[in-house]
């Protein structure tokens, strides 16, 4: 069968000094599978083929499009007949090859898995080379979880996975079977390790990033102030790295908005020290943000914090992040109308806090 | 400051204009030469491959060039016993193709030629215990079958038919610290997710717990310099993603956040002037996928010679007026 793809376009050295069909005839043996292209057909003999000029190899064009009609019309006689068997399974394969993102497929040769008893480690096997192959469909991926879970055997996973991600980091695939894996068998001891390495690799990787957040949001979680702290200063030292980082930005926010970026210790004091040698919209933006979060949780200095804030918003509305105009117009108005309503210790620990920093603005 | 930002760069000389007529003639012949090698490798999702031509021709005002008698019978064979469609005959039911098939019949006002209550019991029968939706008996999760799921239902004034609390409460715990949403819990935000999260909120009218300034924000971070979108950080510019981010957009109420034109400008700069249709990004190849999103992202802005187009179901708004069907937008 694959002698046929390898040299579909040369079909003289195909030739046999009897013809296949000759020798079938001759044995009595059907292969349904071999494909036999019009012009190795003796009752065609007669005629010259006239190859058609639309692009770059038609030939081998055209005849591959005529296996896939032929092998599928094969593959819909066996669904027709609910056919299990092993020639079924290794056609499901050649199906599979031609067009590995046809769920139908997938499905019955899980069927045949399940109904002929097949060897699931072979079958790990297979779907590794696939996946390899084509790592950018959903079948190949649901069908490895299937497998993984029929064997109840996660133990090659996070070293294969790993190895897809060395070809491309953020194959949205690849990540969700590794969550998968991960939650399911609780293999959380080191993927804050392999994210940092990943990290190392591409500081802009925002899958990484996802991924970092959902390690220690099912481990340790963020609500202890020490790992808190430990991820800002994390976040920030990234920054330095690579300033012009959506991810890093959008993960700093995250880890702190539900506290309230204003709320850091020291966090407003910092993303000034990085204004003046690391700037960026993002950082810029940022600030607009811990800005209007003391907006809407004090009423002293009002008038200097949202003088900052809507400057800041005309900068990056202007000249920063002009793409982005209609956003930055909109903090404007956000800035302006905060609320000014706040229960008095929490006023005074924001005051507290605002007091240190203000010598900085 | 290094900045390396992951884009492309529109040649000068790129469509500016919009080029209808040759998009209609596009898909109308597409798929006519039955051999095409691409046409046969994309059996396995011919559904939904009919519902982006029909749709685009509905958008374009070229609905009839298309043979609907032909279609509807081709649907009605791909219904099987347990009520759910497949792509094409011969193929296995999934969520994905039975809201396809749906979608195309309601732009024929024609359900009908489906066994509905069937349909529903289909869809009802993929809810699983967390709220969550599988795609097919096999199993595979994610909130695109969420989105399927209430989309059909909706379509067939039967979203009684399903937990619409549980449905939500999945939905929702996909919602990330960036106010995106992934396939499940804890994946990574990706634009097309987002699209169908909000999708799904819209239909189960609980918009409102969506953070939409959080969420409008990520979304018009996908704009890049070249004026086209992108569909998570650091990822080059696709026509497609004109459609799962602009159509977020609309539904939160935050599609004025997008430079408009510069998107215009990107969006005909994927039309192939030679073959009509669009591609995913300015140079390569048209398909009937892009060039559906590519005339939907440009009807989300306003271009008067398309017909409007919802936002949640993509489908022309008319169509869903006559069905009677309003989800929900934020202002």
């Amino acid at each position: 069968m694959s002698g046929i793809e390898e040299t579909s376009n040369v079909s003289s050295e195909f030739q046999e000094e009897r013809s296949e069909e000759e020798v079938e005839e001759e044995i009595g043996y059907e292969d349904p599978f071999r494909y036999v292209f019009y012009r190795d057909r003796k009752e065609w003999a007669d005629l010259e083929p006239v190859p058609q000029d639309d692009g770059p190899n038609p030939v081998v064009k055209i005849a591959y499009s005529d296996k896939f009609t032929d092998v599928y019309d094969y593959f819909r006689a066996l669904l027709k007949n609910d056919e299990k068997s092993d020639r079924a399974l290794l056609l499901t394969a050649e199906a599979i090859e031609l067009n590995a993102a046809n769920y139908t497929v997938w499905h019955y040769r899980r069927v045949l898995l399940q109904a002929l008893e097949k060897d699931l480690r072979e079958e790990m096997r297979y779907i590794t080379t696939i996946i390899e192959d084509q790592p950018k469909n959903y079948q190949v991926w649901h069908h490895r979880r299937m497998v993984v879970e029929w064997l109840n055997d996660p133990s090659e996973e996070l070293e294969f996975i790993a190895e897809i991600l060395s070809q491309d980091a953020k194959n949205y695939h690849a990540w969700q079977h590794r969550q998968w894996v991960i939650k399911e068998y609780k293999l959380w001891d080191s993927e804050l390790e392999y994210v940092e390495q990943l990290l190392e690799e591409d500081v802009r990787n925002n899958s990484a990033w996802n991924q970092r957040h959902y390690i220690i949001s099912h481990t340790t979680g963020y609500s202890d102030p020490a790992i808190l702290n430990r991820e800002v200063q994390y976040s920030l030292k990234q920054i330095k790295k690579a300033p012009h980082n959506e991810s890093v930005w959008n993960y700093l926010k995250g880890i702190l908005q539900d506290l309230g970026l204003s709320s850091h210790p020291g966090l407003l004091e910092q993303i000034l020290e990085l204004k003046e040698t690391h700037c960026s919209p993002y950082l810029l933006g940022f600030l607009v943000d811990i800005y209007e979060d003391f907006l809407e949780n004090t009423l002293e200095h009002h008038e200097e914090v949202l003088s900052k804030a809507l400057e800041l918003c005309e900068l990056l509305a202007r000249e920063k992040d002009t793409i982005r105009r209609e956003y930055w117009s909109y903090h404007d108005s956000i800035a302006t109308s905060s609320p000014n309503e706040i229960g008095p210790v929490l006023r005074n620990t924001i005051i507290i806090f605002f007091n240190f920093a203000s010598t900085n603005l | 400051m290094g900045t390396q930002v992951k884009d492309v760069v529109i040649k000068s000389d790129a469509p500016s204009a919009l080029l209808l007529d040759k998009h209609a003639d596009y898909i109308a012949a597409y798929g006519s030469k039955k051999d095409d090698y691409e046409y046969t490798l994309s059996e396995y999702l011919r559904m939904s491959g009919i519902y982006w031509g029909l749709t685009v021709m509905d958008l374009m005002g070229q609905l009839t060039r298309m043979n609907q008698q032909e279609i509807s019978d081709f649907i009605k064979s791909c219904q099987h016993d347990c009520g759910g469609v497949s792509a094409s005959i011969g193929h296995d039911p999934h969520v994905l193709y039975t809201l396809s098939a749906v979608q195309i019949l309601s732009l024929y006002d024609n359900v009908n030629v489906l066994d509905v209550d069937k349909v529903v019991e289909y869809v009802r029968g993929l809810q699983q215990e967390d709220g969550s939706f599988a795609g097919d008996k096999w199993g595979e999760i994610d909130t695109r079958f969420s989105f399927c799921a209430v989309a059909t239902l909706a379509l067939l004034g039967r979203l009684d038919a399903i937990n619409v609390d549980k449905a939500v409460e999945f939905v929702l715990s996909c919602m990330n610290f960036d106010g995106g949403f992934g396939c499940r819990p804890g994946s990574e935000s990706h634009a097309g997710q987002i699209y169908c999260c909000t999708g799904f909120l819209s239909i189960a009218g609980q918009l409102h717990q969506v953070n939409a300034d959080l969420l409008g924000w990520w979304l018009c971070e996908r704009q890049l310099p070249s004026g086209g979108l992108n569909g998570r950080p650091e990822k080059l510019p696709d026509v497609c993603y004109s459609w799962w981010v602009l159509a977020s957009l609309k539904i939160i109420g935050r599609i004025h956040w997008i430079d408009k034109s510069k998107l215009r400008s990107f969006i005909l700069a994927c039309q192939d002037e030679e073959t009509g249709g669009f591609a995913d990004r300015p140079g390569d190849m048209v398909d009937p996928f892009h060039t559906l999103f590519g005339v939907a992202g440009l009807s989300l802005l306003g271009e008067g010679q398309i017909k409007d187009v919802n936002p949640v179901l993509c489908m022309p708004e008319d169509v869903l007026e006559r069905l009677g069907l309003h989800p929900d937008l934020l202002s």
